[in-house]
C-alpha cells in the first residue's frame, strides 16, 4: 500500500493526484504532501526506526519514498546532538543542545531535503534535476545528482562568489549563471517549470523536498531519548523547513513515537538585513511585506518568503517568538559557539546563536528547559566574513627564539 | 501561449489605482485573481496572465514602471 496519496493545497484544501506541482491551481496556495493515516499508523513504529541505518533514511517510513531502491545517499543526517554546556553557562541555560547539521556530506542541512527530492524524482523517472541557488542547495544538488548520476542544471546569479562557485562545479553539473540578480533567475525558473520536463527541487517537486527538513526534528527527538525539547531555534530563509518541524512533532505524538503529546515551542531566527518574518512578527501583522535582503547571512536572505506567514502562525500557536540580530552579533554569535563549544558554523548559524543568546540574556528561560538550537551549515562556506570582521585579539607575532617567545607569550 | 502566475504587490500610492485593468486594457494579456488582500494602505494580489511571451515580458515591465512590485505567486525561490 503506498504512504503517500496525493497532494493537498494548505489554503483552500483541494486536492490533486501526485505529480511534480507545487501550487494549487485554484488559489496558488502551497502543496503539501498527503499520507494515508491508517498505512501510516500501521507503519510507523520506534523499533523499526531504531533498527534502520544511521542516517536520516532511518525514518523513511515518514518520508515520500516508497521505495528503498531509489534512495540517493550520501549518508546524510543522524548528526550529533551536542549538550552545549560550555555555551548553556554562559547563557545561563542547564540543558542547552546543538543539532550540528553542518556535519552532513555537503556541510549543510540541504542535503537532508536533496536527497528526498532527488530520490522522488528518480522514482517517479526525472532524467534532470535542477535547482535555482545562491549556494548551499546548488551544493548538494550537484552532489546527489552526480550520486545517482542524472543530468543537473543549476541556475545561479552570475556575481555569485568564485568560492561558492568552485565547490558547486566539482560535481560537474551544467552551471547557468544568469545576467542579473536573485529575483532574475526567480523568474526565469518559474517561466522554465512550463517548457522543460526537469525536477526543479526548490519549485515543482518542493511539497516532497521539503518532507526531508522533518528528519532533524526526528532525530532531535530519538537523540533526546524520544522526547521533544521545550524550544526549537531554527534559522528562517523562505520558512519551509520551520514549517516542516512542526510538522515533525505533530507526527512524533500523533504515531506515539514520543512519550508526551507537548509539542515545543517553535522559534524563528533572522538577520535584521533580511527580517521580512520578524517584522511581520514584532508588528503584530498576518502578512510579510517583502524586504530588499542586504546581510551577510547570504544562506537565508529570502527577501519574500514563501512560508513567512506559516512561520509566525506557528510561533504564536506554540508560544514561540521571532528575533532577529544584527551583522555584528552575527560575526559576534560565530565566534561564541567557536569559542564555546568547538563548532564552527556559517553566517547563518551565527543568526541562530545570536537569536539563542539574545533571548537568554533577556531573560526568556529559568535556565532548567531543554531548548535545541540548529545549526545548519558549516563556517568555511563564509569564512571570508571573520576575515574582515575584527581580528584575532590573541594573536600575537614573534621572532623564532624562545627569548621573543617569553616576552611576547604570557604563560 | 504562456501563462505566469504573479503576485502584485502595491503601496499606499496604487491602492486605488485600477492596474489589473489598465494591464488587461493596454496589452494582449488576459487576467485572472485567484487570491487578494487589500487594505487601505497595501495590498497584494495572486494573479493569472496568459498571453503571448514577449507581451508578458511587456505587460509585467508596465506593472513595475507603475510601482507595483511583481513576483512569482510562490515567493523566492532561489535558496
Amino acid at each position: 500500500m503506498p504512504k503517500v496519496i496525493g497532494l493537498r493545497c494548505r489554503e483552500c484544501g483541494a486536492e490533486y493526484e501526485l505529480q511534480a506541482t507545487h501550487v494549487c491551481e485554484m488559489c496558488f496556495g502551497p502543496l503539501d504532501a498527503v499520507y494515508d493515516q491508517a498505512v501510516m499508523r500501521k507503519l510507523v513504529k520506534r523499533e523499526r526506526i531504531e533498527d534502520g541505518p544511521k542516517s536520516m533514511w532511518r525514518y523513511r517510513d515518514l518520508l515520500p519514498v516508497e521505495d528503498s531502491v531509489n534512495i540517493v545517499t550520501l549518508g546524510e543526517g543522524f548528526t550529533p546532538l551536542v549538550k552545549a554546556d560550555r555555551l548553556g553557562a554562559e547563557l545561563g541555560l542547564r540543558n542547552l543542545y546543538l543539532k550540528n547539521d553542518s556535519m552532513n556530506p555537503t556541510n549543510s542541512f540541504k542535503d537532508r531535503v536533496v536527497s528526498v527530492a532527488i530520490s522522488w524524482a528518480r522514482a517517479q523517472g526525472f532524467e534532470t534535476i535542477a535547482c535555482a541557488s545562491t549556494g548551499n542547495l546548488a551544493n548538494a544538488v550537484a552532489a546527489y545528482a552526480a550520486r545517482a548520476g542524472l543530468e543537473c542544471f543549476v541556475f545561479i546569479p552570475v556575481d555569485l562568489e568564485p568560492a561558492k562557485v568552485a565547490s558547486i562545479s566539482v560535481f560537474d553539473p551544467n552551471i547557468v549563471a544568469v545576467r542579473g540578480n536573485y529575483d532574475d533567475v526567480n523568474r526565469l525558473c518559474s517561466q522554465l517549470l512550463e517548457s522543460t520536463p526537469w525536477a526543479f527541487c526548490n519549485i515543482n517537486i518542493r511539497p516532497f523536498y521539503a518532507e526531508g527538513s522533518k528528519t532533524l526534528t526526528f532525530e532531535t527527538a530519538e537523540q533526546l531519548g524520544w522526547r521533544l525539547p521545550d524550544e526549537i531555534i531554527i534559522p528562517i530563509a523562505s520558512g519551509c523547513q520551520f514549517v516542516r518541524h512542526r510538522q515533525a512533532a505533530r507526527e512524533l505524538v500523533e504515531y506515539g513515537l514520543v512519550r508526551s503529546d507537548r509539542v515545543p515551542a517553535f522559534t524563528g531566527a533572522q538577520a535584521l538585513g533580511c527580517a521580512p518574518v520578524y517584522n511581520a512578527f514584532v508588528s503584530g501583522e498576518e502578512r510579510v511585506l517583502p524586504v530588499k535582503p542586504d546581510t551577510i547571512a547570504r544562506s537565508i536572505a529570502i527577501g519574500n518568503p514563501s512560508d513567512g506567514i506559516y512561520v509566525n502562525r506557528i510561533a504564536r500557536e506554540t508560544g514561540g517568538v521571532v528575533e532577529a540580530v544584527t551583522e555584528e552579533e552575527i560575526v559576534d554569535s560565530m565566534r561564541l559557539l567557536a569559542r564555546t563549544e568547538g563548532i564552527f558554523t556559517e553566517t547563518a548559524g551565527g543568526v541562530t546563536i545570536g537569536v539563542l543568546a539574545k533571548l537568554a540574556r533577556a531573560g526568556r528561560w529559568r535556565g532548567d528547559e531543554t531548548v535545541v538550537a540548529y545549526v545548519t551549515g558549516h563556517g568555511l562556506k563564509t569564512a571570508d566574513v571573520l576575515a574582515t570582521a575584527n581580528g584575532h585579539a590573541k594573536r600575537v607575532e614573534i621572532e623564532p627564539t624562545m627569548k621573543s617567545f617569553r616576552q611576547k607569550v604570557n604563560i | 501561449m504562456g501563462r505566469r502566475r504573479l503576485k502584485l504587490i502595491f503601496g499606499p500610492s496604487l491602492v486605488k489605482e485600477p492596474v489589473i485593468y489598465q494591464l488587461g486594457r493596454n496589452f494582449e494579456i488576459v487576467t485572472n485573481i485567484r487570491r487578494a488582500d487589500v487594505a487601505k494602505d497595501h495590498g497584494w494580489v495572486l494573479l493569472e496572465v496568459s498571453g503571448e511571451p514577449e507581451e508578458l515580458d511587456r505587460g509585467v515591465a508596465f506593472l513595475e514602471s507603475k510601482g507595483v512590485k511583481v513576483e512569482p505567486a510562490e515567493g523566492d525561490l532561489v535558496e
